[in-house]
């Protein structure tokens, strides 16, 4: 299939990059930029916090607006509930005036799990106020199917805790989510390593996102090449259909006998 | 008056939303909350600020 043709939806909105990158933890705005463009994504996540004159990376906007083709899709971290995520998202609504968000609610900062509960409720009555909901979840295939049945416009479960670089921890439950799921099935954090990022989309994965992987690589715009590399390459694999898995050898040789008989050299 | 900006006493000779804004010198948009209730940017500019009004003003920042 061409390339083109294959494209990520989103609700009404269609994208042919399947990668998402978060810019969170880059060591400045100039390289989170440089890294935005070289993985190709035309959806990257921001966050929310109180505006402080005195702190630098209030520029962080700036190059990202500037760029073509990239949508910005805010995130509700820091929110504890349902409540708060709402307000998030209303908040960042004011400042881009995306329909695209990230519900994001995990109350416990040791472990960053997302929080089931709220996290529905939050997406239930965003996504019945016409929002596009992107729900960061913990690898649960009945969640994910509830969230699909209140209008969510994908599910986002976790590969592994966030920034942990545990790759596809979660691979068997999310097997099971991909195999039931009619929405786009985005795996949202935990993911270390490009290979990690093609494996995800081969097992049938819609997407990626992606941030702590790139912001802490040793140059994070080569990694967000590597990584749109590998995530067109899982899709393409995808599509082009995976042979079984095999119990015993065969032979891709023919295993002919001409080597017999033929006395010593 | 006084009011709580971003969680911190703040005293203001604001009137209006827009004006304590203006105040912060923001480089970047951002946007108001005033009591819990977000005030739409058309609106900055006629929204009354009140004693004793909780504000937070918000913006972009990193996030995955």
């Amino acid at each position: 299939m061409n390339q083109e043709d294959d494209a990520l939806v989103l609700g009404d909105h269609a994208y042919t990059s399947r990668l998402l990158l978060g810019t969170g933890k880059f060591a400045s705005a100039d390289v989170m930029a440089r890294a935005v463009v070289a993985s190709g994504a035309q959806i990257v996540t921001v966050a929310l916090r109180r505006f402080d004159r005195d702190r630098p990376d209030d520029a962080l906007l700036t190059p990202l607006l500037a760029m073509e083709g990239v949508t910005l899709m805010p995130n509700t971290s820091g929110a504890r509930n349902a409540e708060e995520a709402i307000q998030a998202a209303r908040i960042a609504r004011e400042l881009c005036g995306s329909r695209l968000v990230k519900v994001e609610i995990h109350p416990n900062p040791r472990h960053l799990m997302p929080d089931p509960i709220e996290t529905y409720q939050a997406a239930r009555i965003l996504a019945a106020d016409g929002w596009l909901v992107m729900p960061y979840i913990p690898p649960d295939p009945v969640l994910a199917k509830r969230l699909e049945e209140v209008g969510c416009a994908s599910v986002m479960p976790l590969g592994a805790a966030i920034g942990s670089g545990q790759g596809l921890a979660s691979a068997e439950l999310l097997k099971i989510i991909v195999r039931e799921a009619c929405i786009p099935v985005i795996v949202d954090a935990g993911l270390r390593a490009p290979s990690q990022a093609a494996a995800a989309l081969e097992m049938g994965c819609d997407a990626v996102l992606v941030n702590t992987a790139v912001a802490d690589a040793g140059d994070p715009p080569a990694m967000a090449a590597a990584f749109a590399q590998a995530v067109k390459a899982g899709r393409s694999a995808r599509q082009a259909g995976l042979m079984p898995v095999g119990q015993e050898a065969q032979a891709s040789s023919p295993l002919t006998t001409f080597l017999q008989g033929g006395g010593r050299v | 008056m006084r009011v709580l900006l971003n969680g911190e006493p703040y005293e203001t000779a604001a009137r209006f939303i827009s004006e304590l804004i203006a105040e912060q010198v923001p480089t970047v948009r951002v946007a108001a909350v005033v009591n819990d209730r977000v005030v739409p940017a058309a609106e900055q500019a006629v929204t009354l600020l009140a004693e004793g009004d909780r504000v937070e003003l918000l913006t972009f920042a990193g996030g995955g």
